[in-house]
């Protein structure tokens, strides 16, 4: 199946944003990174296990009227690593952004651990995370050394 | 400068070295000689949770080489209970000193002080983290009873779980191709995490919840205190409090030249009547911390301990 045919399976967006090549399953992960939930007010369409030749399946999230962020893409970076970034403007693509997960995570998630000197909030050194694997992710608290996967990590964006 | 916050930061060449400087100033830190290698040099004591025997020590370490050392004090009476950040501590005390000691709550603590400070931090313990100076004279106390490290086999005995002596040193072990037991009711075992990383490691562990029957061909004991100041929930600590309790009783199918050693303080897992017998090394242990630190003070500080210490050093 076609890249277009598969993205003609919800309405061209004018403006916005489409994440194209999520992992299959991670959609969800990546609305929830991204804080988009039942409040969120501008539409969003979520299309899920679309056939990919790339990736045996994917899934594709389009954000209407939202451009996402550096910090944004940063938090993305954890969940699909691989994944296009284009934003859309008057329905064409205006621009395609990089996604890069880096050796390090700065700024972007907290450690889980809740003992660990960076759960102290007034505390002002980045919270940075060293990418022990990318898949799956293993993220170790440059401070306390403590290893943490996606599950616990979601919980904790910054 | 770097510091010393786990035992990643040394390489085993450098351990060794250490250890040797350590060997030769032992004169000194038993106050037969004098050699001021530290004088005009200035220690930051910062013990944000109790502590008797790294502090002392610490402290009697700089003292001996003719340095001088600035305690941080009681935390309730210091800008910590009006809510300074650690980060702000480290600034002052980093202005104030050369190089700085400390102990933390808070895993991660002594890192984040490194990233904070110009000096260098020695580690003394950062919540159930690490505790590489401890390390370092446990490794001293080995070396000094069995003549090498490399080959030993190590029992780890009791809190596993929350015992930072027990993580740096296993990690320190490992490096030195020791076979590991680790000895521990379920519910204070050794972190997976820990585990994991000593196997990537190449580590050779057995672990167990039967400390006597992994004696007889021991090399080391280690024994641990259970924490009960680790436990929120006083059932928990009820249920393994007292669940090894060393006596000399126990010892009589041991190797003769094995040691038992213990980072005190104890509470009942050593009986008494050990100490008097030839495996107890806990408290040869204690002292050793002073001359452990006193050659980590001199590394870290870039102070070269003589090769003839008793040539460069005067008599009282």
């Amino acid at each position: 199946m076609s890249n277009e045919h598969s993205m003609r399976r919800v309405t061209a967006i004018r403006n916005g944003t489409v994440i194209d090549h999520i992992p299959q399953g991670h959609a969800m992960t990546v609305l929830e990174m991204l804080g988009i939930n039942d409040k969120t007010s501008v539409p969003v369409s979520l299309v899920m296990n679309v056939p990919s030749k790339k990736m045996g399946s994917k899934d594709i999230i389009k954000v209407e009227d939202r451009e996402l962020t550096q910090g944004e893409l940063d938090r993305l970076a954890l969940v699909a690593p691989d994944a296009h970034v284009a934003i859309i403007r008057a329905y064409t693509v205006a621009e395609k952004m990089t996604i890069n997960l880096g050796a390090e995570v700065v700024n972007v998630v907290r450690c889980t651990m809740s003992n660990c000197i960076t759960s102290n909030q007034r505390e002002p050194l980045p919270h940075r995370l060293k990418v022990m694997s990318r898949d799956p992710l293993q993220l170790r608290c440059h401070y306390c050394g403590r290893t943490q996967n996606l599950v616990e990590l979601v919980k904790n964006v910054i | 400068m770097s510091g010393l916050i786990t035992m990643d930061d040394l390489t085993n060449e450098e351990i060794i070295a250490i250890l040797d400087d350590a060997e030769r100033l032992l004169p000194v830190a038993k106050g037969e000689l004098y050699l001021p290698l530290l004088q005009g040099r200035i220690l930051g004591n910062l013990f944000f949770e109790p502590s008797t025997r790294t502090r002392m020590s610490f402290e009697t370490a700089m003292k001996r080489l003719g340095g001088d050392v600035v305690n941080l004090g009681d935390v309730k009476t210091s800008s910590v209970v009006k809510g300074e950040t650690l980060f702000d501590t480290i600034q002052m005390v980093d202005g104030y000193t050369d190089i700085i000691a400390m102990r933390h709550p808070r895993q991660g603590a002594a890192q984040y002080a490194q990233d904070s400070a110009r000096v260098p931090i020695l580690n003394g313990g950062d919540g159930a983290g690490h505790h590489p100076t401890q390390t370092m004279l446990d490794l001293f106390t080995i070396r000094q009873a069995h003549g090498r490290l490399d080959g030993l086999k190590v029992v780890l005995a009791g809190d596993l779980r929350y015992g930072r002596t027990v993580h740096s040193l296993s990690h320190a072990l490992t490096r030195f191709d020791c076979e590991l037991v680790f000895a521990s009711p379920d519910l204070l075992r050794m972190p997976r995490d820990i585990v994991s990383d000593l196997e990537a490691h190449g580590a050779k562990i057995t672990e167990t919840e039967d400390l006597y029957s992994m004696m007889k061909d021991a090399d080391v004991i280690y024994m641990t205190r259970i924490q009960k100041e680790r436990f929120s929930d006083e059932d928990e600590y009820a249920k393994v409090a007292g669940a090894y309790k060393l006596h000399a009783n126990d010892l009589n199918d041991v190797k003769a030249n094995m040691i038992i050693m213990h980072p005190l303080p104890r509470v009942d897992e050593i009986h008494p009547s050990v100490d008097a017998t030839r495996h107890a090394r806990y408290f040869e242990q204690a002292f050793n911390g002073v001359v452990a630190r006193m050659a980590l003070l001199c590394k870290l500080l870039g102070v070269s301990v003589p090769k003839n210490v008793e040539k460069e050093g005067s008599a009282f």
